[in-house]
């Protein structure tokens, strides 16, 4: 079972020059390490695997930076084969000109041995930059690899770039929109959740990774960094109290009936003074629903209950999808 | 009367044992990463903070280095050690010159002891964060021993100490039992607290003042249960990120209700309480009608 599993898992790859800060993003997308503990790890010097399970089964591979990949062997032309994504770091503070040419090989290597290999780049460590330098960065940083890749006659492979940085949220987005795309069912969920948006007066909501605040889907309207940040804190800090009183309460009763019974569902609804609500509810497979509901007029008791009624719905099709992909992955491969 | 509720702190120690950052942390909502941009404090800064109402907290914040130091035990001695309620001496842990720290702080004790012997001394040992894990009671504990004797010998036997760093909920701790140390009528709020509780079958009621979110008191006095008992700092620090984040929706956070087991509201304009219940079945309504009948209590 476990080696089957590890072919059709959707991996990631990240990779980059050394010291670009790849270890880093690890950490703390995937341990909520604080940011400024990772100015002490240690250089990284074996691939890793981080496995990270949400509604798919994700796997992050970290390559070392200093390996020499562009001579391709044998291990590296199966590895790239069974990855859904290339995820590459440039060091945005640093002299990024050898970064973009150890690139632009690693992409054509990629790409001849996997066409369908998603290429993303992240423009990292923007922290530091004021905010028409990154514009600049950016747009030079772009051209410049389309000229490299165009040399080698590759200008039709699609390539996304991100501005991130692990001090702020950046870092959470640009990874969530990278894991979006490996997410098969992503379409539904989408026109799920618009559904569940348009029937309920909410103005926003996100399915979110509870760990690692990785949003897997949202609707269709513009995603605002603000509020995307607003509800990665709220996940955080419902999970905190809960946790809080939650332990306590198993400890007492830990020697009769923990096991037997089921997992308490997290559900917190908090109301701001200019009326905003932000609700909460926990999904199937670690994930949670957050959504920013405006009653406007009407009676906020009510409005919740209407939520909570199509919640209950959504979440019916969240496990009818979820069962569905489990039966066919394996056949579709 | 309304004199007797202005209440004059002095925050002193040496320069750069992190007294500022502590202001601005609990005062004035920065986050433990932004007092890296906090500069020198010129000679003394004052705050006035209004507290539950009806209490103003004179905060002077004393710049530490050495300059203003020999200054505040000199000319402006009658000036800063009058009419103080509450010393809190910082002592950062790192220091290479300890014994020079200890010596300020017996400067500040002689001139209290002169201008308003029934102050109140607390000593916090900060940038705990920096010590490893394993020797921090030991350190703490040496420390206290040494500063215990020193403030005995000018009259103030009973120093209060607390192990703080601006990373976690330490700081939390022990801003409120000063604080608290403070507010008068702290048994009125006890009763009252404990009936609520009764009224409400709830595991646990707690107090927090809302601008700061320190600890006013709670319904555990004896603590029987098996609590967390970081449990206060912990909820303190979550709801103040919490409340950090809702400024970012340009709004202010209201209730926050959890599984229909904690509750967190305001119970007047200047306290929240934050009820934890034995059971999720009880009545949303009827909970919240309790939550409104009790603010009359807490005016």
């Amino acid at each position: 079972m476990n080696s089957e599993d590890n072919s059709d898992k959707a991996t990631i790859l990240l990779m980059g020059l050394r010291r670009g800060g790849k270890s880093s993003i690890c950490k703390v997308v995937f341990h909520n390490m604080q940011p400024l503990d990772t100015l002490y790890l240690e250089s990284t010097s074996n691939p890793t695997m981080e496995h990270f399970s949400t509604l798919i089964d994700l796997a992050v591979m970290e390559l070392p930076g200093q390996l020499n990949y562009f001579e391709p062997n044998y291990d590296s032309e199966r590895l790239f084969k069974s990855v859904g994504a290339l995820v590459y770091v440039i060091d945005s503070q640093d002299e990024y000109m050898n970064a973009l040419t150890n690139f632009a090989i690693i992409v054509e290597y990629a790409y001849k041995v996997n066409p369908d290999i998603n290429i993303e780049v992240l423009i990292h460590k923007v922290d530091g930059l004021s905010e028409d330098f990154k514009v600049d960065t950016q747009r030079d940083i772009m051209q410049r690899t389309g000229e490299e890749l165009l040399e080698l006659g590759l200008d039709g492979v699609q390539v996304s770039f991100y501005l991130t940085s692990i001090f702020d949220h950046s870092i959470y987005e640009a990874f969530s929109r990278i894991v979006q795309k490996l997410v098969p069912e992503l379409p539904f969920l989408e026109n799920m959740l618009d559904n569940l948006v348009q029937h309920s007066k909410i103005e926003k909501c996100f399915l979110f990774d509870i760990n690692s605040k990785i949003y897997v889907s949202t609707d269709s309207s513009p995603v605002d960094i603000v509020t995307y940040e607003t509800c990665a804190e709220f996940v955080d800090v419902t999970i905190d109290l809960h946790d809080l009183y939650k332990i306590q309460g198993t400890e007492g009763a830990v020697t009769d009936s923990t096991s037997k019974k089921p997992p308490l569902e997290v559900k917190g609804v908090s109301a701001l003074n200019n009326g905003v609500v932000i609700y909460l509810r926990q999904m199937i497979r670690g994930l949670a629903l957050v959504a920013l509901i405006r009653p406007d007029d009407t009676d906020v008791e009510s409005c919740l209950t209407v939520v909570d009624y199509n919640v209950d719905i959504f979440k019916k099709g969240l496990e009818q999808v979820w069962a569905h992909a489990r039966i066919t992955s394996p056949e579709g491969k | 009367m309304s004199s007797n509720n202005r209440k004059k702190l002095l925050l002193m120690g040496r320069s750069g044992s992190g007294k500022s950052s502590m202001r601005s942390i609990i005062f004035s909502n920065y986050s433990a990463f932004d007092t890296r941009r906090l500069g020198a404090t010129i000679d003394v800064e004052h705050s006035h903070l209004r507290f539950l109402g009806n209490m103003t907290l004179n905060l002077w914040d004393c710049g530490g280095q050495d300059v203003f130091m020999e200054n505040y035990f000199s000319q402006q001695k009658d000036h800063i050690f009058q009419m103080v309620q509450v010393l809190i001496h910082v002592f950062d842990v790192e220091s290479q010159e300890v014994i020079k720290d200890i010596e300020i702080f017996t400067k500040a004790l002689k001139q209290l002891k002169k201008y308003s012997p029934d102050a109140k001394i607390f000593v916090l040992l900060h940038k705990m964060d920096l010590v490893q894990r394993d020797k921090r009671q030991e350190l703490f504990q040496i420390m206290m021993s040494k500063l215990q004797e020193t403030s005995s010998a000018y009259g103030f036997p009973d120093l209060v100490g607390f192990p703080t760093s601006i990373w976690d909920e330490s700081l939390y701790k022990a801003w409120s039992q000063i604080i608290c140390s403070l507010i008068p009528n702290m048994a009125t709020y006890q009763s009252n607290l404990k009936k609520l509780k009764s009224v409400m079958g709830a595991r646990e009621i707690i107090l927090f003042e809302k601008t700061t979110f320190l600890v006013i008191c709670s319904s555990n006095t004896m603590s029987g249960e098996l609590l967390d008992p970081k449990r206060f700092e912990k909820i303190s620090n979550i709801m103040k990120n919490f409340k950090q984040s809702s400024m970012k929706l340009k709004s202010s956070f209201k209730t926050l209700v959890l599984n229909n087991t904690i509750y967190v509201s305001e119970l007047s304009s200047n306290m929240m309480c934050f009820i934890v219940l034995n059971h999720s079945d009880d009545p949303k309504d009827l909970i919240l009608e309790n939550i409104k009948k009790a603010k009359a209590h807490f005016q």
